[in-house]
């Protein structure tokens, strides 16, 4: 008898899932709508080219070695992290009230985050503090905070299905509603799934209700720069909460926007109200992550502190990141035209109007069944797309597919 | 005020509090004998040279990208890090019973395991399940299992300081009156920090009492062919218990072994009755994993499969590693000898019985005291030495200071 006998199956990760069944299929024109990493026109991983640059530099610096990293992280990796999504200007930089600690991706950005929250804020390993996500949220925001111990993670109003966009009186009523202290986790730029941001309008007027209410904003910032291909832009919710006087978490990924998905790049930014407070918080902090990970992986963190640290690189970066914007923007742009070219039942406006990598298409469960069954379509039961699936050669496909499924089925 | 006020300031973890103690002293004969990374005889870090060579051959495989590893992690890495531990031909891995999780070094391979036993050993979410630790242990074990959620982390008889050897018969009786599936965390090899690890009939005696007491084998296998030049020496414990037909875990690190202290390339090894509980105990881990770190950092697993899976770069790491291991046997039969010369009160075979990277020398709190702010010779205080800190330019300074201390502090 094994000691194991009783230990269940557990599901796979729906996008994961999707992706193997993708693999599996063998018809021709197949497309992979589902898990989120851009592609090519041709349909392939896209290794930056100065992501290849760097790694080349770091092979060749013999001044180098794989001595451990600080539990915190590399520094020059926090703090360049920390000004991408801040400022180089940021005044609470300046001040000397900004920290940092380096994660393994977004996911550890947030894990870490939340350890932290469940044992230091609003009292002492207060369980019971309710964490809101979004309506929809990233499918691993709900389950990283429970595990981290939050006993009450709620949803908070965000999508509104009816209209394709945002629910702001949904979201106000929600703010205005929820216990004193808290949590908010808001998605910086280009929300995922729906694509979806509150315009700056918008998030002022997130801001003061949080502020008034006094709810603690953890942003998640996974794809700066590669929304609107602008890294101040994609900041400016940030920079606005920081600018109004909150303390602040920001957990960030380089997952997209330097395409090291693989190698686990993130960042914990804290933004505290003085030096004082930062250090104590990041000295918790390091306890967190010496029983998690001890230490973080350093090849990631070394090809991004290289390449925002020096000038020449960094602009190649930015230009790069550009690039990927601005290829999603083009199959957004040509989705929309194809289906409005064919006629296809609706409104399709929301394919432009939505930013980053994913578009909430509107296509209900039985629509997006079909689309995988009889068209071999791949892509969330929620409708949402990876814009960064579609390319010259399948677009075409991926529109008509959408067409028939839409006339076809309700 | 800020919301981070009543967090108080954490104390540092004591063996980075040493070496940064060391950095700031201007002694020019200070000697860093603290924490726990192999140095040359220059006293300086030492990136293997078939590490060097591998990154090479990484950086320029145009075939290689950075997309998501599976959450599991690279499977060849897996395959091949669970080889290293079991052996080639083991049986168990044959019979398809042998699983394994990438994780973040060794600590990641313990965090998972014990979040994994917490949830699903010996009856659903069970907290209160003894965890028992050596005394003394690696520092951070404790705090792992107590982060996991285990209420119950003990202690277990192990190193006798009077007889400056194992104390076997505390070691068993400690496991005769352990509730029945407590858990157990055993050292491979190189205990740490004592240096002391169990002859083989020792380990037969440990194997039959814990089978017959159903307690759970939780290997931490950090030094593996690091400690004997031996690959297959080192595993010897881990195999044995095996071979006893027992359902286990290894968490096996890199760190050492392959220098690649900062990529944080750890495996946990699971060993099931059969595929199918193994499968099920997997998809669990997974579930586990996705909330902590998503999926692993792929550089230093890269680097490991590639040198385990051709047998060129196996040998010559194999190489790699016995010029380590020989470089610390020859320091310890040094230091041992200049000290015998000295007439340094005490016995001192214990330095070259004792096996790995450190020694317990035996030394009080009050004699490292004296060594550190007397001499500038940074130790645990514990009386733990890294024997990588000596070198021949050191060691004569070294055995003097050990001398002065033990002659006039008692």
């Amino acid at each position: 008898m094994s000691i194991f006998s009783e230990v269940p199956q557990a599901p796979p990760v729906a996008v994961f899932k999707l992706t193997a069944d993708f693999r599996e299929d063998t018809h021709a024109q197949k497309v992979n709508l589902g898990v989120g990493a851009y592609r090519t026109d041709d349909c392939q991983p896209w290794v930056l080219p100065v992501v290849k640059k760097v790694e080349r530099i770091i092979v060749e610096d013999t001044s180098l070695n794989h001595e451990y990293l600080p539990i915190l992280g590399l520094p020059e990796l926090r703090s360049a992290s920390s000004k991408v999504a801040l400022g180089e200007d940021s005044p609470a930089i300046k001040e000397g009230r900004v920290g940092a600690v380096q994660a393994l991706g977004g996911t550890g950005a947030l894990r870490i985050g939340a350890e932290f929250l469940r044992r230091w804020y609003n009292g002492t390993n207060n369980r019971s503090t309710p964490v809101y996500v979004s309506a929809p949220t990233w499918e691993n925001h709900n389950a990283v905070f429970a595990d981290a111990g939050f006993a009450d993670v709620r949803p908070y109003h965000y999508w509104d299905g009816a209209k394709k966009g945002l629910d702001q009186t949904g979201i106000m009523d929600d703010l205005e509603k929820a216990p004193e202290h808290s949590i908010f986790v808001l998605h910086a730029c280009a929300h995922n799934p729906t694509g979806t941001d509150p315009t700056p309008d918008e998030w002022k007027k997130i801001a003061e209700v949080m502020k008034r209410r006094q709810l603690f904003a953890f942003f998640d910032s996974a794809y700066q720069g590669f929304a609107s291909g602008n890294l101040d832009k994609d900041a400016w919710a940030i920079r606005h909460f920081v600018s109004q006087g909150f303390e602040l978490f920001c957990a960030q990924s380089f997952s997209k926007n330097f395409g090291l998905y693989n190698e686990r790049v993130g960042n914990l930014t804290v933004v505290a109200q003085d030096k004082d407070n930062l250090s104590r918080v990041l000295s918790q902090m390091e306890k967190i992550v010496r029983t998690t990970w001890s230490n973080p992986p350093s090849q990631g963190a070394r090809i991004v502190a290289i390449t925002l640290n020096n000038p020449e690189l960094f602009t190649e970066w930015k230009d790069n990141v550009k690039t990927m914007a601005d290829r999603v923007l083009l199959m957004r742009d040509q989705l929309k035209a194809k289906l409005v070219a064919l006629g296809t039942p609706g409104t399709w406006d929301h394919i432009t109007e939505q930013i980053g990598m994913f578009s909430f298409t509107g296509l209900n469960p039985k629509q997006v069944d079909y689309m995988i069954k009889e068209r071999h379509v791949y892509l969330m039961a929620s409708g949402r797309i990876n814009m960064c699936g579609l390319t010259s050669k399948n677009i075409d496909y991926v529109a008509e597919s959408i067409h028939e499924a839409v006339s076809k089925v309700q | 005020m800020s919301l981070f006020t009543e967090v108080p300031q954490a104390s540092p973890v004591a063996v980075f509090k040493l070496t940064n103690d060391f950095k700031e002293d201007p002694n020019p004969k200070k000697v860093n004998l603290g924490v726990g990374a192999y140095r040359t005889d220059e006293g300086l870090p030492w990136v293997l040279p078939v590490v060097k060579k591998v990154e090479q051959i990484i950086v320029a495989d145009p075939s290689l990208n950075h997309e998501y590893l599976p959450i599991l992690g690279l499977p060849e890495f897996r395959s091949s890090a669970s080889k290293i531990a079991l052996g080639e031909d083991s049986p168990a891995i044959q019979e398809n019973r042998v699983g394994a999780v990438q994780c973040l070094g060794g600590t990641g391979a313990l965090r998972i395991g014990a979040e994994f036993l917490r949830r699903w050993y010996n009856g659903n979410d069970n907290t209160r399940t003894p965890v028992y630790v050596s005394a003394p242990t690696w520092e951070n074990h404790n705090a792992v299992f107590a982060s996991a959620g285990f209420e119950d982390v003990r202690p277990y008889k192990y190193w006798n300081a009077e007889k400056r050897g194992l104390d076997l018969s505390g070691f068993l009786g400690d496991l005769e009156s352990a509730p029945k599936r407590s858990i157990f965390v055993l050292h491979a090899c190189a205990h740490n920090p004592t240096g002391t690890d169990p002859s083989h009939v020792d380990w037969m005696q440990v194997a039959e009492v814990m089978k017959r007491r159903k307690l759970f084998v939780f290997f931490d296998s950090a030094y593996q062919g690091f400690a004997s030049g031996c690959l297959e020496k080192d595993a010897w414990a881990v195999r044995y218990f095996v071979t006893q037909g027992f359902e286990m875990f290894c968490a096996q690190s890199f760190s050492k072994n392959f220098g690649l202290y900062n990529e944080r390339v750890g495996n946990l090894t699971v060993v099931a009755r059969d595929a199918d509980n193994l499968k099920r105990v997997l998809s669990q881990m997974e579930k586990i994993v996705r909330v902590t770190w998503s999926n692993p950092p792929c550089q230093g697993a890269r680097l490991v499969a590639v040198t385990l899976t051709d047998p060129e770069l196996f040998a010559e790491w194999k190489a790699n590693v016995k010029t380590m291991a020989e470089r610390v046997l020859l320091m310890r039969s040094s230091l041992r000898s200049k000290l015998e010369a000295l007439g340094t009160p005490g016995t001192w075979d214990h330095i070259t019985q004792q096996i790995g990277m450190f020694s317990f020398t035996g030394l009080n709190p009050k004699q490292v005291e004296y060594l550190i702010s007397e001499k500038s010779v940074y130790l645990m205080a514990s009386g733990r030495i890294n024997m990588c800190g000596l070198t021949t330019k050191n060691i004569d300074y070294v055995a003097e200071s050990i001398h002065e201390s033990v002659v006039n502090v008692q």
